[in-house]
């Protein structure tokens, strides 16, 4: 069966959820490899051999570490190379699309970015214009490079044998010209990436000001998801600017998305409107943001808010 | 230092855009363009560098006649000339063909930064910066919330989901920048006449030095095979508050198993 190689994301070690979605998707398009770059990669061989990847490429060198997005591209390179893969999954994150973009310019090699599925012969969908069209797109030339957006598929488990291979990796001098000299971590650790949450809880003007995203937070730590921010609460400075979900901010597609005191503007419908189940809280019966919605509240954030986290405690 | 700061004209965000049945490429004519949001950080950064160094700004754009349009309203924030690589052939190039027309323009003037913003709000994806510094061979020092120059070396923080990363290199480099890394400047009265004076240099293909059979739609590495309008949400439910709002999406959340 061909090899599909997927780009294992994964941070210290620790796999990302949405290379399990990858996984469970390369095995309906042939059989996968998983390409794991930087320190701690050999340890996460058996978490991609339980989704069913059967061969894992280690590249475990703290100097791929150094630089950004360029060694993953290197990596990837010099294996299509020799092994001919059907196809190069890569998930559909910042990072993903420039190591995509690096990688398909060297191989010279079709790429389609953000794609929300991918059909057994390699026909990528994308969901583009803010999610008012959907298109059916295939690479004409070299190996497909895909990204594929986090959620797209349920990541399902198919351990079995796998061989761990490692690599050796010299960059090239292009490579290795950024370099980074220091890390700093802003998370909030407890909650998961915004980008890959399977529930995104978003606030927006009717927060009211910083600390009104203490109800969203709240809810959204009830509720085990990211927390989000319309551009209007971005731009007010009441929530810091990675958390803007938006035309101009971040596109997600979790399986809950929660607005509350967000009108709906089409810029912020652009970067949301494809979530699985949508929920709205405004106080403006007449928010657009209702014309997307499967469930709302026509009411105040502040009580309804509280409540809602109150109840999903109460229910756990 | 040379500046160069790439610029892209797209459909308005409330414009109603619509892919051509004919060819499958967006249709950019039927629209009202106007200058990639995004792009106006870039131009910021580009005058706010050029300005600490003395240096020169020189705005890049790739597009149909009307981009011209475009190319004014950078030149009218204060940009010093500008380059407007304009030819039929280009209509329907993909991004690896953008990137390639892009960086054989970027690398023959000899820029020490070239500026890019982080995407485009029509096609969104957020490659060409990468394509860019990769064929160039060059730094890439992309997602900037911030930059400094400190003679022959470019710090950036690079935004990231954990936080940032501080990124060095020695120039020449490729930036792209992240919206809010700065406040872009309206063109002044005095910037809109002073713009309708300065040089714009509109470049053929064979004028930059591309082959025609690598660019357009001829030359695309992916094509659209079909596209549909995707279907409308069915209608939700919504209620009004009677202090149980709360507890009515919590019963909701349940039925979908959410909770």
């Amino acid at each position: 069966m061909a090899e599909i190689l997927v780009l294992a994301d994964h941070s210290g070690g620790e796999v990302k959820k949405v290379t399990l979605e990858l996984l469970t998707l390369a095995r309906s398009l042939g059989e996968p490899s998983a390409v794991v770059v930087g320190a701690g990669a050999g340890s996460t061989v058996d978490a991609l051999a339980e989704y069913g990847a059967r061969r894992v490429y280690v590249a475990e060198d703290a100097e791929l570490d150094r630089h950004p997005v360029a060694p993953a591209a290197e990596v990837l390179v010099q294996l299509v190379g020799p092994h001919s893969p059907a196809a190069v999954l890569i998930a559909s994150t910042a990072d993903g699309k420039e190591i995509a973009a690096r990688l398909a310019v060297r191989i010279d090699s079709g790429l389609i970015t953000d794609a929300v599925q991918v059909d057994a012969d390699l026909t990528a969908t994308q969901s583009i214009f803010g999610g008012s069209v959907i298109v059916k797109s295939r690479v004409t030339r070299g190996t497909p490079v895909i990204t594929v957006r986090p959620n797209s598929t349920a990541p399902e488990a198919a351990a079995g044998p796998c061989e761990r291979e490692d690599l050796s990796i010299s960059l090239s001098d292009g490579a290795s010209r950024a370099v980074i000299t220091n890390r700093v971590e802003e998370k909030h650790d407890a909650r998961p990436e915004l980008a890959e949450a399977a529930v995104v809880v978003s606030g927006g003007r009717g927060v009211g000001g910083a600390d009104g995203f203490k109800v969203i937070e709240a809810l959204a730590d009830a509720l085990g998801g990211a927390v989000g921010a319309s551009r209007a609460a971005t731009d007010a400075g009441w929530y810091p600017h990675q958390y803007q979900v938006g035309q101009t901010g971040k596109t997600v597609s979790p399986q809950l998305y929660v607005a509350a005191g967000i009108s709906g503007a089409i810029q912020h419908r652009a970067g949301m409107q494809t979530s699985k189940n949508i929920v709205v809280i405004n106080k403006d019966p007449e928010a657009p943001i209702f014309e997307v919605a499967d469930f709302g509240v026509v009411g105040d954030l502040f009580s309804v808010v509280p409540q809602l986290t109150e109840e999903v405690v109460k229910r756990k | 230092m040379k500046i160069a700061v790439c610029v892209k004209q797209v459909p308005d965000t409330w414009a109603q855009k619509r892919l051509d049945p004919d060819d499958k490429t967006l249709d950019r004519e039927s629209v009202d363009g106007v200058i990639n949001e995004l792009d106006e950080y870039a131009i910021e950064e580009a005058l706010q560098l050029g300005e600490a160094t003395s240096g020169e700004v020189v705005v890049i754009t790739m597009g149909p006649d009307k981009a011209s349009e475009t190319v004014r309203k950078a030149l009218a924030m204060g940009a010093d000339s500008a380059i407007h690589v304009c030819d039929a052939a280009l209509h329907g190039s993909d991004a690896l063909a953008t990137s390639l027309v892009l960086a054989k323009v970027i690398g023959d003037r000899g820029f020490d930064l070239a500026i890019f913003g982080s995407e485009s709000t029509d096609a969104r994806m957020s490659v060409i910066p990468a394509m860019v510094a990769e064929r160039l061979g060059q730094a890439q020092l992309t997602f900037a919330g911030k930059v400094d120059v400190e003679g022959s070396t470019v710090k950036i923080r690079r935004i990231a989901e954990h936080g940032y990363d501080e990124v060095t290199a020695s120039l020449p480099a490729v930036i792209s920048v992240v919206e809010k890394i700065n406040e872009p400047r309206y063109p002044s009265f005095k910037g809109i006449m002073a713009a309708k004076k300065k040089p714009v240099e509109r470049l053929t293909l064979a004028e930059v030095g591309v082959p025609a059979d690598q660019v357009g739609l001829a030359a695309v590495a992916s094509a659209v095979e079909s596209f549909e309008s995707a279907p409308p949400r069915a209608a939700g439910t919504v209620v009004t508050d009677e202090g149980d709002g709360g507890v009515k999406i919590a019963e909701y959340l349940s039925s979908q198993k959410f909770i």
